[in-house]
């Protein structure tokens, strides 16, 4: 069999797979070529105990279970990145391939990054912010800002040699997973709760074999970390987790690009399990250490639905630790009830004078309604309790009219199109100017 | 009361490699020191100087996370299935 006929052999399954995928005939390395790290990287460290590890397909401390992170040479970075180098850089998030802990050279790359950041005059007119902003990540390859992180974990495991790209996936993931492994020449092997909707399943489906598992994203998440302990898979956001992660700092650094080289007043950030949150901010701060901005006083917002707040419900208690919740949202993509960066999130926002707002279920359609009539931006569930967070902090005088202010949009419409179904109005009509003039306009013809 | 706990990759150096053991107890506490009695140092890797679970450990009782059941004080039967899983994250971040 060759590499070019295995996409015939992945189906949609809809219980778990009674056989594992085909082995290849010849692994990504052995296409590409043997890839050298060039990167920055001097180590991967516990947050929790601080232990530092070399740069290794692993995840967790060995001895506290904290999860680990990229630390970087900020030194050697400084001497090859500049505003300029990033600038003749390529127009997508391999730009900043100096802070990424992957090689521009040999990226899996299908285009992810920079995104429009778009001024949203209409939407700040309607709120009463006049320096509102919305970065829309919708814009990627996959529709998703999952592409970024994801394009970075899929470099990694090229690197790793491993042959099979999986992940957990509450759907925008399993998309972004399944393209970029295709892109690779990899297996890929794509687990989604059974009940997410159908435009994530089929828009994952279509680059490779999903399998949907009967049970919530946490369910999901405990099975691949079960898997994962047995098969020697790059499971991107578990044993790839600390380099797939990395991936999400491009949204801050191309935030500060976008704006003319600083950070903004308030960012508001869809969070589930808080990993974005933290990494948005992250670069921030990378960039104010190296100079290219000059400082990072960025507010940083939390934004949960009412059907899975652990991580707002924790700030707003004055918790540090949220507390696990049984997800029940229709923002399936904010549907992580054990959110393993919450803690850090809590803490982010709580450093930086930042808020958590929890949207009631009801206010994540019209919020998604709202960004779309004014300005013309089709977002997906999780974007519509940003918007609905944003008139919130708004309303509340917690971000100021005056304020630069950027709402993150991390995911487009066309993939949750069950939420809106009842939020919009159409008209039918016979071909005939009399039909459209009394069902349209409201005006028999006589 | 016998039960069978699935060890995850990073507490394998502990159990000799081995992906399943046994352990004896009537709660998730007593599994716990069961495990520290037979493979040392596995009760300060899950449990931390509070004597509570450490944040970033899920411990599972037949599929269900003891944190909804009644946490460390969690009952168990005999032939129960407790699974050690890391905490990690995915869907949007």
């Amino acid at each position: 069999m060759s590499v070019n006929q295995r996409a015939s052999d992945h189906e949609l399954l809809l219980s778990l797979p009674a056989r594992l995928p085909e082995v290849m005939c010849a692994t990504p390395s052995e296409l590409r070529g043997p890839v050298e790290k060039l990167s920055n990287v001097q180590s991967l460290r516990c947050k929790e105990c601080g232990r530092d590890y070399p740069q290794e397909p692993i995840y967790v401390c060995d001895f506290c279970f904290g999860p680990l992170e990229v630390i970087y040479d900020l030194h050697a970075a400084s001497k090859s990145m500049s505003r300029e180098s990033i600038q003749d850089g390529p127009l997508t998030m391999w730009r900043y391939d100096q802070l990424l802990p992957a090689s521009r050279e040999h990226a899996v790359d299908i285009g992810a990054g920079m995104t429009p950041l778009v001024k949203a005059e209409n939407l700040g007119k309607e709120l009463g912010l006049n320096n509102l902003w919305i970065k829309n990540d919708a814009a990627n390859p996959t529709h998703s800002f999952k592409d970024r992180v994801v394009s970075v974990a899929a470099t990694k495991a090229v690197e790793f040699d491993f042959d099979t790209i999986a992940c957990a996936s509450t759907g925008n993931l399993a998309g972004a997973t399944a393209a970029h492994g295709a892109k690779a020449n990899m297996n890929t092997m794509v687990f989604i709760p059974s009940n997410l909707e159908r435009g994530k399943i089929l828009g994952a489906a279509i680059f490779g074999s999903v399998v949907l598992v009967n049970g919530n994203y946490d369910d999901v998440n405990r099975l691949c970390s079960e898997l994962g302990d047995d098969r020697r898979w790059a499971f991107v956001n578990i044993n790839m987790r600390p380099y797939y992660s990395e991936g999400s700092k491009s949204i801050g650094y191309e935030l500060a690009e976008q704006l003319g080289w600083r950070a903004p007043s308030h960012i508001i950030v869809p969070v589930a399990s808080g990993s974005l949150f933290t990494k948005v901010f992250k670069g921030l701060n990378e960039f104010a250490e190296l100079g290219i901005i000059d400082s990072n006083n960025s507010k940083m917002h939390i934004a949960q639905p009412a059907g899975c707040s652990p991580v707002a419900t924790a700030f707003v208690d004055g918790q540090t630790h949220p507390k696990p919740v049984i997800p029940d949202t229709i923002a399936k993509s904010l549907a992580i009830g054990s959110p393993a960066d919450g803690f850090y999130s809590v803490e982010i926002a709580n450093k930086t004078g930042g808020s958590g707002t929890i949207v009631p279920e009801p206010e994540i359609a019209e919020g998604m309604k709202l960004l779309a009539e004014t300005e013309g931006i089709f977002t997906e569930t999780a974007g519509g309790v940003v918007i609905s967070a944003l008139k919130r902090l708004a309303r509340e005088n917690i971000i100021h009219p005056d304020e630069e202010t950027v709402a993150l949009i991390t995911g487009t419409g066309l993939k949750t199109l069950e939420a809106i179904a009842d939020q919009v109005e159409t008209s039918t009509i016979e071909p005939t100017i009399g039909s459209f003039d009394e069902i349209v306009m409201g005006t028999a013809v006589t | 009361m016998s039960a069978t706990v699935k060890i995850p990759t990073p507490l394998r150096k502990l159990t000799n490699n081995e992906t399943s053991v046994d352990a004896v107890g009537k709660t998730i506490e007593q599994i716990v020191e069961s495990l520290d009695s037979a493979y040392p140092g596995m009760r300060e890797r899950l449990i931390d100087d509070n004597g509570d679970l450490r944040h970033f450990v899920n411990i599972y009782l037949n599929g269900e996370d003891i944190r909804y059941i009644d946490g460390l004080k969690s009952p168990v039967s005999d032939n129960d299935e407790l699974s050690i899983v890391p905490a990690v994250a995915g869907g949007l971040t």
